[in-house]
């Protein structure tokens, strides 16, 4: 233990040793380097009783490894009671709460329905995409280019962008399907930022960095939500007060209906044989190679059928927004998104849903703190990983029984090499 | 005599400069059971590996013809209609099952091309359309026969990847099965079995070959360390050294061939020959 945690501080060393104990400053006549021997101190230091605490701490708890199927079970049961309660909360928060929960209710919701949409792609398929977010872009913007050459509404648009959204995931997939692991990675995020920055210089079309403003709101069969009344306004037909916080209730009653539209359509898709296939690529590629089952359509799909939700999920930021840039697309997005999906556990819908509460909420939460968020966010990160490795809810639900469902440790999965 | 069920017409893999498959010739006859024998590294993986479509051969011809006259060219066709169209399902010798999915899960994703014919099929059972609910009907049916051929009905809703070693072995055949394969490979299907679960296993073959108290019936291609399973069950041997064929005959001739005998010498498992 002593070994390992010298070893940690000598790598620690190495590592802070130009980064921390080196400075450079601008001198009288040139710049000048510092040496800083005692920040390089308290670094290495910390790294080594820092490893030394993370073993004495796991070589404590060796027994809770050997009962993960209990774990599983009690979570699941956690699962079941959990589920309607987050549900009924979320449907009924424009009755309790004041806009600026509603606002971030939204804002979490978009989180949780891309997280959904990705679970698809990874947690299923168990395709490392880093580039998801260009979807979402595509989503987004392919709503604001139809509505305003073509003077389409919202609902027109939703299903074209998702259309689309799932045609640039086909246009994706082909290229990358023979690689697997990093190296899709790796393609899908430079993916992800080719479509950034085209929309980012092609300003003829998109308007570049200025982005595109003016994109319609969304209506409620032909009633449009306006802060003025007036004739063919939601508040003018049902003779309430005008007020701006009914768009606010009603888009998030949408978001909430796309959210658990995409729940619905995954749940679904697992119990059936395309999504039967996915996971079983996602376990062994060759076996369903042996077994018949065509690889390049059954990854085409997922890639398709993920960017769709993420095209649905672009179209409503679009719509909320009456705004785009490509500032909000940038690869921290993706990230945000992929960490969502691996901290709720892949595969698990609840566990995305509440890893998206936590971490979108959460982070609004700690706004205040400006320097600190990040910091914060990727302490919890390693934190959950370090206790939890397989994220909060792992493990899977068979899709088919004969018997009483029983739920499947995680440790006897496979996250994918693809 | 009858056109045979899988020709192979000098067969050669190169891998660089190493030749692992050197011009190989042999057939298997429908409704047999035809193994292939050889020391360690002879190359009977390899020529597996190119009748399922996982490598392409260097040179040679795969053919392959069902009992009702349909021919495939196996060389020529892509990987997973080589299961899906010319009806050749294999195992793997080291296994490779869906761990983390249920005994009947993995069951029924070898039936993917009956549930799920087309994407579209796939899609539309998403809004309870296309059929699907009694394509799955007769698929878990399916399934639920393969289970108790192979004596896993009580495992049915287990993860895979939690079963006894034999068991594994056993429902990796099942799940070739379940694809309704004409030609079934087998890599070393008795490899890490105990002898009662080896006799247990020859047993299956035999029934799988004459479609005896199972839901199907396949011809077989068994790559066998295990001498007492291959002499007991098999048809007809093929015997291969360097991706050389060195032998071809019915178990007792192969016994009595003295080419064998040295191959194997060389190598210092007499003892599995004489068994
Ligand atoms: N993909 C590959 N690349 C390079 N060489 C290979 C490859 N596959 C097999 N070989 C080589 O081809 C030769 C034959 O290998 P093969 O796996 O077919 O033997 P085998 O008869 O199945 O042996 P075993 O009884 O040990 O399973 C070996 O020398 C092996 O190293
Ligand atoms: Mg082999």
């Amino acid at each position: 233990m002593l070994r390992d945690a010298a070893l940690s501080a000598l790598v620690a060393f190495g590592l802070f040793g130009p980064m921390i104990g080196l400075k450079t400053e601008v001198g009288v006549a040139a710049i000048e380097l510092h040496t800083r021997p005692i920040a390089v101190l308290i670094a290495v230091a910390a790294v080594f009783f820092g490893r030394l605490g993370l073993l004495a701490w796991q070589s404590t708890r060796p027994v809770q490894k050997a009962a993960p199927g209990r774990m599983a079970d009690s979570l699941a049961y956690i699962g079941r009671y959990l589920t309607p309660i987050v549900l009924v909360l979320t449907i009924t928060m424009p009755f309790y709460a004041e806009r600026y929960w509603i606002d971030l209710g939204i804002l979490v919701l978009t989180y949780v329905m891309l997280g959904w949409g990705l679970n698809i792609v990874v947690g299923l398929a168990g395709l490392l995409d880093l580039g998801y977010v260009a979807f979402y872009a595509v989503g987004a913007y392919s709503y604001a280019l139809i509505a305003q050459n073509f003077g389409l509404g919202f609902w027109s648009c939703l299903p074209l962008a998702g259309i689309l959204a799932a045609f640039w995931g086909v246009l994706l997939g082909f290229p990358v399907l023979r690689l697997r692991g990093d190296y899709l990675a790796i393609v899908t995020l430079a993916f992800g930022e080719i479509i950034r920055v085209v929309i980012l210089n092609w300003t003829t079309l998109t308007g570049g960095p200025n982005g595109m403003s003016g994109i319609p709101r969304p209506t409620l069969f032909g009633l449009v939500f306006n802060s003025g009344g007036g004739k063919g306004s939601f508040a003018d037909f049902f003779g309430i007060e005008p007020s701006i916080s009914h768009r606010v209730i009603f888009l998030f009653y949408v978001i909430l209906g796309l959210a658990l539209l995409t729940n619905w359509v995954s749940l679904r898709l697992r119990r059936l044989p395309l999504g039967r296939a996915w996971e079983a690529l996602r376990e062994d590629e060759i076996a369903c190679r042996a077994l018949g089952i065509d690889v390049t359509v059954t990854k085409l799909t997922a890639f398709a059928i993920g960017a769709a939700f993420a095209g649905f999920a672009g179209a409503f930021f679009a719509t909320r927004q009456a705004f785009i840039s490509p500032e909000s697309f940038t690869f921290i997005e993706s990230a945000i998104v992929l960490a969502i999906v691996v901290l709720g556990g892949l595969g698990s819908q609840l566990g995305v849903a509440l890893a998206a509460i936590v971490m979108i909420g959460g982070g609004e939460m700690f706004r205040d703190f400006q320097e600190y968020r990040m910091l914060i966010f990727g302490g919890a990160l390693v934190l959950v990983m370090v206790v939890r490795p397989r994220g909060f809810l792992s493990g899977r639900t068979p899709s088919v029984s004969l018997g009483a469902k029983k739920k499947i440790g995680a440790n006897l999965m496979t996250e994918g090499h693809g | 005599m009858a056109t045979p069920l899988l020709a192979v017409d000098r067969l050669t893999m190169r891998f660089g400069g190493l030749i692992a498959v050197d011009a190989l010739s042999f057939q298997a006859r429908a409704g047999e059971i035809t193994a292939v024998i050889g020391p360690n590294g002879a190359g009977k993986t390899t020529v597996f590996n190119c009748i399922t479509g996982f490598y392409r051969p260097s040179e040679g011809v795969l053919q392959l013809t069902h009992a009702d006259g349909k021919g495939f060219a196996l060389t020529a066709m892509p990987g997973h209609l080589i299961t899906g169209r010319a009806k050749v399902a294999r195992t793997f010798q080291n296994i490779r099952l869906f761990a983390g999915m249920t005994v009947l899960e993995n069951l029924l994703v070898a039936q993917h091309n009956f549930l799920m014919p087309t994407v579209i099929n796939g899609l539309l059972a998403v809004f309870g359309l296309g059929g699907h609910a009694q394509a799955e009907h007769i698929a878990i049916e399916k399934a639920k026969l393969w289970m108790h051929a192979t004596g896993l009905t009580a495992r049915a809703d287990d993860p895979a990847g939690s079963l006894p070693y034999g068991d594994q072995r056993r429902l990796e055949i099942a799940r070739a099965m379940c694809t309704d394969p004409e030609l079934l490979c087998l890599d070393e299907p008795a490899a890490g079995l105990n002898p009662r679960e080896s006799d247990e296993l020859s047993d299956l073959l035999v029934r799988i070959r004459d479609g005896r108290d199972v839901a199907g019936r396949s011809s077989i291609l068994l790559i066998e360390h295990d001498m007492g399973v291959v002499m007991r069950i098999s048809d007809h041997v093929v015997v291969l050294d360097h991706g050389r064929k060195i032998s071809d005959g019915t178990p007792a001739e192969i016994r009595a061939d003295p080419k064998v005998i040295a191959a194997y010498l060389g190598e210092g498992d007499e003892d599995e020959v004489a068994a």
